[in-house]
């Protein structure tokens, strides 16, 4: 019998870093049926840091996220509608709550690789509530895989029902993914899965080890269309695990009706390498930084590799845009400091 | 004469109840006659057994049998746990200054609204987010007191969160917003937190940010300085490392706390800001204190 993955599908969230989350109603729309029609298994909706994120601070959506939940829950029948959550940004209260009475069925609950523990009470909520849980662990290059597991295990402990390990700048090359999932799959009760980003060409490379490791959850975006380099690419992921037998469940024509269709009325540009992705690759930054980098960097008249590179440094996580707008003082002070003493 | 220090109860021995033993210890106000919590074997209980101070593992029932033994007690322990025991000290007739984001009682920030909160039974030290933003929101405020937007994002060493912080993030959440709100008068407000798990370990970080049509910078940054000098009398690691900017279209400011390093190490601002928030409380609430005493 041919083994089954879960492809999970982030287009609508993870792509929404792409276009500064200025998702529209149509597009929302026309994406959820297409996805629909293709057989795909859950549709991930949202601002890009997920429910509770639309701020200054990270970039604000264009719908409320109760708009763009309740849109995609209209156009949506088999396909499951999922949400991507972070403690510190989403409370029970004012967001898990909201969306759960418009009918979300999937609950991403994330957070830094390291801090698994403030997803309990969350995915205590969830559970009882009735929906289906998936632990996320962000940044994961940030830590060994003995960690991970702690952390999974925590995860699994509070009521997760599969625990996916992201790859948040798009950091990793194939043997980081096979030594992690493999002792993850080992060591859980609960299924695994990968979430790759392209910063270093590896996207889909990454995404097949870790189904060769033992991962059942795959995440993919259409076209790519994600944060920096954007995501593995869904049909082409639908395509080469059919080509290898494995069982997705969504239809290879459907799929790419789809990407044609995103190409069109979502996508502003089709996610590429580009030489700012790379470097925030290889510095190990979230790629989500990578708009506010560049604005930033133009204003500030600073190469923004070295924003990259400095943010590195500072080992930053997802949330803390602000310390760009502080590192980009700090390298021009040091700049005209440097500039004046050449002309001194 | 030599005047007599407040009897301290502090309840809750984690990182917070922790630093503020030692804080106490070293103000010439306050003395810690009790600290309370519910397991002896636990790393600040054997501080405190170190320091040599009168310990107890029988948590709140200890303070409810004991009421000659303290004038004020702190509550370190969890939001969910300070809606029982505001319960008891109401009873009681003791004043607490609750460390949680229970939001119970007074919603106080020192360099704000302190001789107001004085009058009260229940002292609420909001959270470490808030008494690094809310005094800057309030500034903004007094400027421009029709702002439709304020966000603040925090961030925090990883290690200075424990496990109370860590369970009570969406009441820090919802409890720093509506302390933004009520004092600055914004019509929205919100809050974010992150956790920075970077070793080392960064300082705690403040970045607020507000949506004003033309602002007025120069009151601003008046407002803005006046509000950072007077936090720093009570806070000494607080300092403005982005001043009031304007940027797209909104005012960007960012402040940096650096702790004293009492209990966690100096990245622990947010640990700090609160303690001597709640220490600044107690100090003044002791001199009213003995001063009503001695009319008696």
């Amino acid at each position: 019998m041919r083994k089954k993955i879960y492809i999970h599908d982030v287009s609508l969230r993870d792509g929404s870093h792409a276009i500064s989350h200025k998702l529209d109603k149509a597009q929302i729309i026309a994406y959820c049926q297409a996805a629909e029609a293709a057989g795909v298994p859950s549709v991930e909706v949202g601002h890009g840091n997920g429910l509770g994120a639309s701020s200054i601070q990270i970039g604000l959506s264009r719908l409320e996220d109760v708009e763009m939940l309740s849109i995609a829950r209209e156009n949506l029948i088999k396909t499951k509608l999922a949400i991507h959550v972070m403690p510190g940004f989403a409370t029970i209260n004012k967001d898990l709550k909201r969306a759960f009475d418009i009918g979300v069925d999937l609950v991403r609950e994330a957070c830094h690789c390291t801090e698994a523990d403030i997803t309990e009470r969350h995915i205590a909520f969830a559970r009882e509530r009735g929906k289906e849980v998936i632990g996320a662990l962000m940044m994961t290059h940030m830590a060994s895989k003995e960690i991970l597991l702690e952390e999974a295990l925590k995860m699994q402990s509070y009521g997760a029902e599969g625990v996916v390990l992201y790859d948040s700048a798009g950091a990793y090359l194939p043997h980081d993914v096979n030594e992690k999932i493999s002792f993850l799959v080992a060591n859980l009760n609960i299924p695994v899965g990968f979430h790759a980003h392209n910063n270093l060409g590896m996207a889909i490379a990454n995404s097949l080890t870790a189904v060769e490791s033992g991962a059942r959850i795959i995440d993919g975006a259409i076209r790519g269309f994600g944060a920096g380099a954007g995501n593995a690419q869904l049909e082409v992921l639908v395509a080469v695990l059919q080509k290898m037998e494995y069982e997705t469940g969504i239809s290879l024509y459907k799929i790419l009706d789809a990407a044609e269709l995103a190409q069109d009325k979502i996508l502003e540009e089709i996610p590429s390498i580009k030489n700012l992705s790379i470097i925030s690759g290889l510095s190990g930054v979230f790629s989500g930084f990578a708009k506010h980098v560049s604005r930033l960097a133009k204003e500030y008249e600073l190469d923004p590799r070295d924003i990259f590179i400095e943010l590195g440094k500072r080992k930053v996580v997802a949330g803390q845009e602000d310390l760009i707008v502080e590192v980009a003082i700090d390298l021009k002070k040091i700049n005209s400091t440097n500039n004046s003493k050449a002309n001194g | 004469m030599k005047r007599k220090k407040l009897d301290i109860a502090i309840l809750g021995t984690g990182n917070i109840g922790t630093d503020l033993l030692i804080k106490v210890m070293r103000s010439e106000f306050l003395q810690c006659s009790l600290f309370v919590g519910r397991n002896l074997q636990s790393k600040g209980m054997s501080k405190a057994i170190n320091l040599g101070v009168t310990v107890s593992d029988q948590s709140i029932d200890i303070l409810k049998e004991n009421p000659d033994l303290y004038d004020l007690v702190f509550d370190a322990t969890s939001a969910m746990q300070h809606f029982r025991h505001a319960k008891v000290f109401k009873e009681l007739g003791k004043t607490v200054i609750d460390l949680t984001p229970a939001k119970v009682g007074i919603l106080c920030v020192p360099s704000v609204n302190l001789a107001e909160c004085l009058k009260e039974k229940n002292i609420n030290t909001i959270t470490c987010g808030g008494q690094a933003s809310i005094p800057l929101a309030y500034a903004l405020g007094t400027v421009h007191p029709d702002i439709d937007y304020i966000e603040v994002v925090s961030a925090i060493a990883s290690k200075s969160a424990g496990p109370g912080t860590r369970v009570n993030l969406d009441e820090y959440i919802e409890t720093t917003e509506k302390g933004i709100q009520m004092f600055s008068k914004c019509k929205k407000s919100k809050v974010m937190l992150i956790l920075n798990p970077a070793d080392p370990c960064i300082d705690m970080q403040t970045t607020i940010q507000a949506t004003i049509k033309d602002p007025d910078m120069k009151s601003i940054i008046q407002a803005v300085n006046k509000m950072v000098a007077t936090i720093q009398r009570y806070v000494p690691g607080y300092k403005l490392i982005v001043p009031p900017t304007f940027e797209g279209n909104r005012v960007i400011m960012t402040v940096r706390i650096k702790g004293l390093g009492d209990y966690l190490p100096s990245y622990a601002g947010n640990l700090d800001i609160i303690n001597c928030a709640a220490i600044t409380i107690a100090e003044e609430y002791s001199k009213i204190f003995t001063l009503t005493k001695s009319e008696k």
